[in-house]
């Protein structure tokens, strides 16, 4: 009998990890459906579609670490069922493979929209297959579309113009990242795009997509058509829980899992990463976070749950984002605060935005190349600091 | 041969901070905890290229990669939590007079 995790990727990975870490040693086997050894994400919209990025997918263990960690991973394996009474998942070639404990750490799949599926030069941005084809696609680019200007959007715009395309962007909100960091924070980090000579179109949405065999256009709601042979869609993603269907496990937007990462009425069923929505320590209700470090803090309270070990120090939500030779970093939850300060912009490299809860704490802060201000500002929000008494940015700025 | 490099002035480091030690190679970090002990690390992350010495953040007797938050302890170099996995090197920290020196193997 195993321990099988589903996913190998970051949260997968890191929990086998952080259970031979913890002193596990029994076996575990790691399912993945991709065919790629496991592989890094954040790279995918970063430097593997740079020109002069390398466009192999960043190893997420060395041949040695690998080896050190005893998993029998079985790499172009889908599941496609879980049978909870039964403890057995089936894989897509028909094999059921028998389980005493289980982690789901399938991830999210992108959002698309109607009709991509049948245009060439239609794509989303979410493994390596997808970041090889628009390194591929933007060699001979001659006009982009992003539909989406959130992070892997802008991201993929970014790396887009180094190749000498012109990029539109498009954004159904009028300023993009309005609903994470408010309008006046998201227009400083949107002005970037027109300073680096990029076009971004907000407020309105996307009708269709036109063109027979290949994409030809966007077409917007209101009426305009924008030109282009790449299209990038970036407009979210849904919890990978389709494979989960029929298993009876509690499901809602991601999987339902206690403060242990526990699956609601299904002990030793956990769930990791993107996928799972579980009561966050710090904040003491339900969340389901898609940032990388979160899909790293997952495989160590499972680790943890597993081996009996004391539950590791809660962390605050934390993301960063790499744009036009600038990186972005986000730490706390900057929505359930209103903003207290801000200063900068993204292309200027000195953003500094602060937000904070009724009783003047410091809930979250938008720091923009200054990692040491943003470790400050982690600190602050980890303890609740009053903002004001902090004096972490120069007054009157 | 072990080779010893003059760091800094022992009051040129403020207590919870860090600096790079010039002529290292590979890179040596110097870290100063707030009750004012000195402690030396290699300069990168064992995670990924990041300069510990220029922007690592101390919090106790620990160090914390401001990139993807890895935690090391500043005595041992052990890794404390994901996604760092394998230990920074550490350098004994010798110092003479008003110097703080670094030693490396
Ligand atoms: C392009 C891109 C850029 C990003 N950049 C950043 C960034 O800069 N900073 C940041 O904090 N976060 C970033 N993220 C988010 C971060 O990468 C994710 O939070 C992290 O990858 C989550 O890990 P995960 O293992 O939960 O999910 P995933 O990485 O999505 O992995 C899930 C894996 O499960 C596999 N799988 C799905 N269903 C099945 C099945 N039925 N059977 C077998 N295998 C299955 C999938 O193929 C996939 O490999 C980025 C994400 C993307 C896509
Ligand atoms: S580079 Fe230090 S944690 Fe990733």
């Amino acid at each position: 009998m195993t321990l099988l995790i589903v996913g190998a990727s970051v949260a997968g990975v890191r929990t086998a990890q952080a259970l031979r870490m913890k002193g596990y040693d029994g076996p575990i086997t790691l399912l993945g459906e991709e065919s790629y050894a496991p592989y890094d994400k954040p790279p995918l919209s970063k430097e593997m579609i740079l020109p002069d990025g390398d466009p192999a997918p960043v190893p997420l263990l060395t041949d040695e670490q690998l080896a050190d960690l005893r998993v029998d991973l079985r790499l172009g394996v889908r599941a496609s069922e879980l049978d909870v009474s039964a403890r057995t998942v089936t894989t897509d070639a028909g094999e059921a493979i028998a389980f005493d404990r289980l982690v789901i750490a399938t991830g999210v799949t992108p959002r698309t929209l109607p009709g991509a599926d049948r245009l060439a030069g239609v794509h989303t941005l979410r493994n390596a297959e997808d970041a090889a084809a628009l390194r591929t696609g933007l060699a001979t680019a001659g006009r982009v579309v992003v539909i989406g200007a959130g992070f892997i959007g802008a991201e993929f715009a970014a790396a887009a113009c180094r190749h000498g395309v012109q990029v539109t962007l498009v954004e159904a909100q009028n300023v993009p990242l309005s609903h994470l960091l408010g309008a006046e924070v998201g227009a400083r980090l949107a002005e970037v795009h027109a300073a680096a000579g990029n076009e971004l179109v907000t407020g309105v949405g996307v009708a269709h997509l036109e063109g027979e065999d290949a994409v030809r256009a966007v077409v917007l709601n209101d009426g305009r058509r924008l030109p282009a042979d790449l299209v990038v869609v970036g407009i979210g993603a849904t919890p990978a829980t389709g494979w989960l269907d029929s298993s009876g496990l509690p499901i809602s937007d991601g999987v339902e899992c206690g403060a242990d990462l526990t699956v609601v009425g299904a002990e030793g069923i956990y769930a990791a990463g993107d996928v799972a929505r579980w009561p966050h320590p710090h904040y003491g209700y339900d969340l389901r976070i898609e940032h990388w470090t979160n899909a790293n803090d997952h495989a160590a309270i499972i680790a943890a749950a597993v081996t009996g070990a004391a539950a590791p120090t809660p962390t605050v939500p934390y993301v960063w984002s790499d744009q036009y030779g600038h990186r972005i970093q986000i730490v706390g939850r900057p929505a359930t605060g209103s903003l207290a300060h801000v200063a900068g912009t993204l292309s200027g490299g000195d953003l500094v935005a602060a937000y904070v809860g009724t009783v003047g704490e410091l809930v979250g802060a938008v720091v923009v190349d200054d990692p040491r201000l943003l470790m400050k500002c982690r600190k602050a929000i980890t303890a609740g600091s009053v903002w004001a008494d902090l004096d972490l940015v120069p007054a009157g700025v | 041969m072990s080779e010893r490099h003059f760091a800094c002035a022992v009051d040129d480091l403020q207590p919870g901070t860090s600096m790079i030690v010039e002529g290292t190679d590979p890179g040596i970090a110097l870290h100063r905890v707030e009750s004012g002990e000195f402690f030396a690390t290699a300069d990168t992350c064992t995670h990924e290229e990041f300069s510990l010495g220029e922007e690592g953040e101390i919090e106790g007797n620990e160090l914390v990669c401001p990139l993807h938050m890895a935690r090391f302890d500043l005595g041992t170099g052990a890794p404390l939590c994901l996604p760092a996995t394998i230990a920074l090197a550490t350098y004994r920290v010798e110092i003479e007079g008003d110097g703080v020196y670094v030693v490396s193997a």
